[in-house]
């Protein structure tokens, strides 16, 4: 036996051929193998959504938050750095916090005591004449990920040579800008979320959130319960004016409504009939400028940004994906609102997102519905492909030189699926 | 149910009466039948214990009758992929207590059981559930019912029936 024919373990394992331009092998949805090296290569690599400035605001403000697999804290030290710490004492590895969300000045670990400032680095050990003189508490900090924010977004990174934020996101960065305008004029802030998790693989998705073809077939009982003048803002299958555009680096957007793409312009047009009572309670405090700014901000962007791997911003809410095992990923649907926005406003952001949103929503349970059946279904014909090539063939090239589809076209699945088998490489 | 006026005192039997006959109704996904129990109001599940101003949080479900009406057509309506088939649930309500007591109208807090079953696997919900119920004169009906499912801030499951 020479060298050459020495056996390899899964983590030598190239799975880059497993995406094949327009179409993916079974066993990435299927393959715990896999699954395990993703997180290594991908989630331990690259910049991952963690969460969101207007969860910690102050000082002394944390909030548990995971990265891959990995639980993390974010938090907002004395000085107003913002820190992501892996949630795992350097002693014996409890966990140092178990409350979502809260105000502290020091995470203390429940077993031995040891004290850690916001910052992570270590303050007290209790008892400290048990260890050596060598002991230096500098050594023993939590262990702190990368940090950096765009637009409030807050990302981290395992990867301290990880590049610049700003490069990863690149073609998203004005199209994050634009979303961002659905404060109306006031800063965005989260509002809450819906949380649930579905027995299927984190890719699928990853692939939903620029699928617009599954939308009249899935959610036809959501289309049923909205009126007229809505039903016509969500057919956007039947319109022809819509697209999905790869971004590169594996992020997509794809454009529904693009008269909604930026919430500054149009604000001259009519106010849709279920907005109208809104408009008339603002009219009380606001300038009908104002009003109808808040007003078309209330209603959400037009389009769903992917950005690769786990966020996407999409039409008016943060969407989130965790990957918890091979066949299984948690979902967070975060609601935003004006801060410091009319109550009426902010009321309505709510009710719009509770009518789709959420385990009960009128949406999301046939979404995680045929997500599941995604992944019952793979477990037959595991030689077969699954197809993305859904307008392959069809592409324009868009102003950033990548491929430019039709509103239904698989663009954004092909553009994650390229950045999975680089970095899977 | 005997006579009822909006004066008539509703004893604890006879709210518990009720709440079984919609648990019932509601195992049996009859919309055509629960959405007459109500008079006006809200059906609320929150997210959070401590939550009380409902309308000012983002909640799992806040529904007046408009919202009720639209959800019992999604759910029974054949269109909704989730619902049809919906998971089968088989509920128990318990631990009754009345917690305000008017002439012709109560609150009544109580555990539900509910577990569901598709796909061969089975899930498991429970809650402390409260309803504000009245007497009118045909019979009692629902003014407000508020379901605290006990994990309802943490990580759920998509959920096409109602509690």
């Amino acid at each position: 036996m020479t060298l050459d024919h020495f056996p390899q373990g899964p983590q030598d394992a190239s799975y880059a051929p497993l995406v094949k331009g327009d179409r993916v092998a079974t066993p990435m949805y299927e393959d715990p193998a896999i699954f395990d090296v993703e997180m290594e290569k991908i989630f331990g690599k690259t910049w991952v959504w963690v969460g969101h400035e207007s969860e910690v605001p102050d000082k002394g403000n944390f909030k548990l938050s995971v990265v891959g697999t990995q639980p993390v804290i974010i938090s907002h030290d004395r000085k107003g750095a913002l820190h992501v710490l892996v949630n795992r004492c350097r002693h014996r590895a409890a966990t140092v916090c178990e409350i979502k969300k809260g105000k502290t000045s020091s995470f203390q670990c429940p077993y031995h005591g040891w004290g850690y400032a916001l910052d992570g680095s270590l303050r007290g050990v209790p008892y400290t004449e048990g260890y050596n003189t060598d002991f230096d508490k500098k050594d023993y900090g939590l262990k702190k990920l990368k940090v950096e924010t765009y637009q409030g977004m807050i990302f981290a990174s395992f990867n301290m040579d990880v590049e610049p934020l700003e490069d990863f996101l690149g073609n998203a960065k004005p199209w994050i800008d634009l979303f961002m305008k659905q404060g109306g004029g006031f800063p965005v802030k989260t509002l809450g979320e819906h949380q649930f998790k579905v027995p299927m693989n984190w890719k699928i998705q990853l692939e939903n959130t620029t699928d617009a073809y599954h939308f009249p077939v899935v959610h036809k009982s959501f289309m049923q319960s909205l009126d007229g003048e809505a039903t016509q803002q969500f057919s956007f299958l039947e319109d022809d004016d819509g697209w999905v555009e790869d971004l590169g680096n594996g992020h997509s957007v794809m454009v529904m409504m693009p008269e909604l793409n930026d919430l500054d312009d149009n604000l001259d047009a009519p106010i849709p009939e279920r907005f109208q009572a809104l408009a008339e309670t603002l009219r009380a405090d606001y300038d009908e400028d104002q009003v109808r700014r808040i007003v078309r901000a209330v209603g959400g962007c037009g389009f769903n940004l992917n950005l690769f791997p786990n966020a996407a911003c999409s039409l008016s809410f943060f969407r989130i994906l965790r990957p918890v095992s091979v066949n299984e990923t948690e979902i967070r649907h975060i609601a935003l609102g004006m801060d410091g926005g009319p109550e009426a406003a902010n009321q309505m952001r709510m009710r719009l997102h509770e009518h789709f949103q959420g385990p009960m929503g009128f949406g999301s349970p046939d979404d995680a519905e045929v997500w599941e059946r995604v992944q019952r279904g793979s477990a037959g014909g595991g030689d077969l492909d699954v197809m993305v090539n859904r307008g392959k063939g069809l592409e324009e090239t868009s102003e950033n030189g990548l491929p430019k589809g039709d509103i239904s076209a698989e663009t954004g699945m092909r553009a994650a699926y390229a950045k999975w088998q680089e970095m899977m490489a | 149910m005997k006579d009822m006026t909006p004066e008539t005192e509703i004893t604890l039997d006879d709210a518990i009466k009720f709440l079984w006959s919609e648990a019932d109704i509601l195992d049996r996904n009859d919309f055509d039948a629960w959405l007459p129990l109500w008079h006006g109001g809200h059906y609320i599940i929150p997210i959070g214990d401590e939550v009380t101003d409902f309308a000012n949080n983002l909640n799992i479900v806040y529904d007046d009758a408009q919202m009720r009406k639209a959800r019992a057509a999604r759910l029974s309506g054949g269109f909704s992929i989730s619902a049809a088939p919906p998971a089968r649930t088989v509920r128990t309500l318990s631990r009754f207590v009345f917690t305000e007591e008017a002439p012709g109208a109560v609150t009544i807090r109580s555990a539900l059981h509910v577990i569901e079953d598709k796909f061969g696997r089975q899930r498991m919900f429970a809650a402390n559930v409260e309803h504000k119920l009245i007497a009118t004169e045909n019979g009692i009906r629902i003014t407000q019912k508020v379901v605290r499912l006990l994990n309802s801030d943490g990580m759920l499951t998509s959920i096409s029936y109602l509690f």
